[in-house]
């Protein structure tokens, strides 16, 4: 591949439980207004772009309709992807790649606080002759998987409760944040049991907001933005979505996509080639799981690694400095791009108080939830 | 290559809706409850809230000057916020309509019995740009006389009734 | 950029209820694909679906449900959608995949099992409209095409029974398709005389509902080579949305066909589309939208299709054959498979290989098109020999 893409401007409301004050619409009017002016363009000035939805998350079917409006994109070329962001911005970075134009945008939206029935939307998405009938509750899913990945891994409750309590921390001097709390471990293993082991404090709590992402090609990047921030790397894969065959203790998902993306930007050695991650924690234990199948960690590695503080922001391998899924809310289809986000504030060194000191490179994973075994993943430089 | 009736002989096999419905073919049924309250916004919310006053209210963009409905906090064609609030009239004209002898789930309506047709239609409300339609219902007329330009008056609910909804118009009606 | 070429196909049956589950259905089509061409799901890199809506099949996520009967176990694996006019997007979503230099081959598959909403798919299209302003009314699909049909009919003065040919043309090409589900000898009286869905719209003016799947493979052109003796290039490439605001768009021509058409026009260097095009296969869910859609692919001028209808030229002899496949109205419309089983038609009509179906005098170019949505998206692929 001869070209090279990059991020040159980002824009988003924030992550809040509740956005009563405005509309779906609005929420993605705002995230593009701002990527558009950080990126210094007009929406006229974009050829194609990318939208993130599922229907039952948006409440629509097809919900493709209702995206153009409030991106600017009336009458060009748009589609829609019913994935994760990441693969949204997969899709976008290939059109680049193939000549569709020199500017794309891709735009993820989560109005989760919409949605009152969001257990039974899960179980809706299990198959409907083999699983639905058992009206198991989603989280028994997570449950399962959780003590099979514990159980493999030697990772530990208090492991698991080690990653609640940095994110959430790492979330309170994170202005988009919207679920910073100071706790400790003892809150979180005292705390509701859900489905055993996962308690009501491992799962992360939802959140509204917008995500909008210019990307260009390299020349126009360049002379769009002084810290254009590379797409080195992108991968994306799925597993099968059958709950009897798959393997529960790895994320074969995230370990095929995070491959993917370290051949495609040259990495062989991901602790040490990459800085920081941002990446899906939607549950505590996932943080672990995922940081073994993409070999950031050794197998058993995750769970010491986390307690004796190694992924904190002052750690060796700084793991979501930005409060990730724990403290920044679930955002369903829209995790990823808000991983995409916080590794292109980091990377461009707009963090704020979560700042990271002398990085160069960062990856963003993003995990579709229960009961999907799809993940994808972008390695980012600056 | 071709393909021929004998590569798709066994693709599909093919049921009626009584081997289904009459469980010659086991089924699994689901019906999901799925619930959202949604957040109407700014725009949508005093539109709604004007509704249940017994007026309709639209919103001005400033550059292409469409006063638009229903209202929105900016303009998708000049993608920028829009500016001023505009009462309309609840008068307008039909553009294009329809007579429809089925209801939302396909289910065929009466006809022989005696039930009206739905007329649904796109009503070009006055006082806003032209064009400027919104769907809503046809009623107090015989759907085989409704024209392309035709006068309609929007029908209210009774005050007490209105809840600020789309349906606190009951439908429209034609007027000389 | 890369040539990107279809090197196989594969289309089920298409039928009103399949026994078949949606995965089965997905399967079945994968698998004649692979081997029409004799590839292996090994020789497959990625792989693309082209669904919607969810509420269809009824289950969330449907994309991942479908993910390991797509073929796609263990690989990259998206799903795109944009509406009705996903069936065309999916060779164009498959073809940046090739194109970008990221995969040499690309497995494309469409399936739709719209029979699994109970009692009747219609009811899942009442949360295509607006929540706030349009749902409480109760609005239908019917509806708003009768509505746009009333519109292009009154500002053009078509009359229905010239517009009823489209279904008695389609209706008829469909005969020779063995996936058809709804082929036969029609006339303009039995158009005119099946019951009023909503008028102006007749049952016979409307496709079936359906259950089916499609695939195809793409391959990059040292692949493509290797594997078949006709590879079919993908030569241009076209989408467009048009507002949500469909009520505040006059009605009565495509805007976004045009667009699309035009995008797709300009990549494959085609300057005068109703001369250069050989055959095509524009979206007939309906009928007066095969018209509609010749129109704003620039098949003809504005308020001339009738015209070329009633004199033959889409006719399957005529000189610009439009669904020789038969289309939605004949071999069925679950919406995406649709979509691809009109790419799949191109893909056999340019390697003369469409049977009973083909169309005379060597064609090299053709075109098919989808659309979809609250009449708002066009997807245009051009394709040559």
């Amino acid at each position: 591949m001869t070209k090279r893409v990059a991020i040159v401007g980002i824009g988003t409301t924030g992550f809040r439980a509740t956005t009563p004050d405005v509309s779906y619409r609005e929420l993605t009017y705002e995230a593009a207004t701002k990527a558009y002016v950080d990126a210094g363009i007009e929406p006229k000035d974009v050829d194609s772009f990318v939208s993130t939805a599922e229907d039952f998350f948006e409440g629509y079917s097809i919900a493709d309709e209702y995206s153009p409006d409030q991106l600017g994109a009336v009458l060009k070329p748009i589609y829609t992807v019913p994935g994760d962001f990441i693969q949204s911005l997969a899709s976008a970075y290939m059109m680049i790649l193939s000549g569709i134009g020199d500017i794309s945008v891709v735009q993820g939206l989560s109005k989760a606080s919409n949605m009152l029935s969001l257990s039974e939307m899960t179980t809706f998405a299990m198959d409907p002759i083999y699983n639905r009938p058992l009206k198991e509750s989603p989280h028994a899913v997570a449950g399962m998987e959780m003590a099979r990945f514990m159980h493999e891994s030697g990772a530990t409750r208090e492991q698991c409760a080690k990653v609640v309590v940095k994110n959430k921390r790492n979330a309170l001097d994170n202005p988009l944040a919207g679920h910073g709390v100071l706790i400790d471990s003892d809150y979180v293993l005292n705390s509701e049991v859900i489905s055993f082991p996962l308690t009501q404090m491992d799962i992360s709590p939802h959140s509204d907001g917008a995500v909008v992402v210019v990307l260009a090609e390299e020349k126009t990047a360049k002379t769009l933005s002084d810290k254009p921030i590379w797409i080195r790397g992108i991968g994306w894969c799925s597993d099968t979505p059958g709950l009897e065959t798959r393997n529960w203790g790895e994320a074969i998902y995230a370990q095929m996509a995070a491959e993917m993306s370290y051949k495609m930007a040259g990495i062989r050695h991901p602790r040490s080639e990459i800085d920081f991650a941002e990446i899906n924690d939607e549950f505590s234990y996932k943080e672990l799981q995922h940081l073994e199948a993409m070999r950031i960690c050794r197998k058993k590695e995750a769970g010491p690694l986390t307690e004796t503080g190694g992924t904190e922001i002052t750690g060796e391998f700084p793991v979501n400095p930005s409060g990730g899924c724990l403290g920044v809310g679930n955002l369903y289809e829209l995790n990823g791009g808000h991983k995409v986000l916080e590794v292109v504030r980091q990377l461009r060194g707009e963090a704020g108080k979560n700042q990271l000191k002398d990085i160069t490179t960062g990856l963003a994973q993003g995990w579709r939830g229960v009961p999907t075994a799809t993940g994808a993943v972008a390695i980012l430089s600056n | 290559m071709e393909i021929t009736e004998k590569d798709v002989a066994h693709t599909t096999s093919k049921l009626r809706f009584d081997d289904i419905k009459k469980g010659k073919v086991l089924s699994v049924k689901w019906e999901p409850k799925l619930n959202y309250a949604w957040d109407n916004g700014p725009a949508l919310g005093r539109y709604l809230a004007e509704l249940k006053n017994g007026r309709i209210i639209a919103k001005k963009c400033d550059k292409c000057h469409r006063t638009m409905l229903p209202p929105r906090m900016f303009c998708e064609l000049c993608w920028r916020p829009t500016g001023r609030w505009v009462y309309v009239r609840d008068t307008g004209i039909v553009n294009t309509w329809v007579v429809s002898y089925v209801d939302w789930k396909a289910g065929r309506l009466n006809i022989e019995g005696g039930v009206r047709p739905f007329t649904p239609a796109i009503i070009e409300i006055d006082g806003t740009s032209k064009g400027m339609g919104i769907l809503h219902l046809l009623d107090e007329v015989d759907p085989w006389k409704i024209s392309r330009g035709m006068k309609v008056k929007a029908v209210w609910k009774p005050v007490k009734e209105r809840i600020g909804a789309i349906t606190d118009i009951k439908y429209f009606k034609p007027v000389k | 950029m890369r040539r990107v070429a279809i090197v196989g196909a594969g289309l089920t049956k298409f039928v009103r209820y399949a026994q078949e589950t949606p995965k089965e259905l997905a399967y079945e089509g994968v698998r004649m694909a692979l081997d029409s061409c004799e590839m292996k799901l090994s020789d497959i890199e990625c792989v693309v679906h082209g669904t919607a809506p969810d509420a269809f099949d009824g289950v969330h996520m449907k994309g991942e449900y479908l993910s390991d009967a797509s073929g796609a176990y263990r690989k990259p694996y998206m799903r795109h959608y944009v509406g009705g006019g996903t069936g065309v997007l999916s060779p164009i979503h498959g073809w940046f995949h090739v194109a970008s230099g990221m995969f040499d081959t690309c497995l494309v598959v469409t399936e739709e099992k719209m029979s699994c909403a109970y009692p009747h798919p219609a009811g899942a299209f009442l949360t295509i409209f607006d929540h706030t302003t349009e749902q409480p009314l109760y609005p239908t699909l019917i509806w708003i095409f009768a509505i746009e049909m009333n519109r292009f009919m009154t500002t053009h003065g078509y009359r229905k029974e010239d517009i009823a040919l489209v279904a008695v043309k389609n209706k008829k090409n469909a005969i020779d398709h063995p996936s058809a589900q709804l082929a036969a000898e029609i006339t303009v009286e039995d158009v005119l005389n099946s019951e009023v869905m909503a008028w102006p719209v007749n049952r016979l003016d409307i496709s079936p509902t359906s259950d089916g799947a499609a695939a195809i493979i793409l391959a990059a052109e040292h692949v493509a080579r290797r594997v078949t003796e006709k590879p079919i290039w993908i030569d241009g490439v076209g989408w467009a949305l048009d507002t949500a605001y469909w009520c505040t768009r006059d009605l009565y021509y495509p805007d976004y066909v045009e667009v699309a058409a035009r995008q797709a026009y300009k990549m494959s260097g085609i300057r005068e589309p109703s001369k250069e095009i050989h055959v095509a296969e524009p979206y007939d869910p309906f009928t007066y939208k095969e018209l509609h859609h010749i129109e704003g692919l620039q098949l003809c001028k504005r308020g001339e299709s009738v015209q070329m209808l009633v004199d033959g030229v889409t006719q399957r002899t005529g000189n610009l054959p439009c669904c020789p496949s038969g289309g939605a109205l004949g071999v069925g419309n679950p919406i995406a498979a649709t979509g691809l089983m009109k790419i799949i038609e191109i893909f056999l009509q340019l390697r003369e290989e469409a049977g009973k179906r083909q169309v005379p005098g060597k064609p090299t170019c053709g075109l098919a098109q989808a659309w979809g949505d609250l009449m708002q998206v066009g997807t245009v692929v051009v394709m040559r020999s």
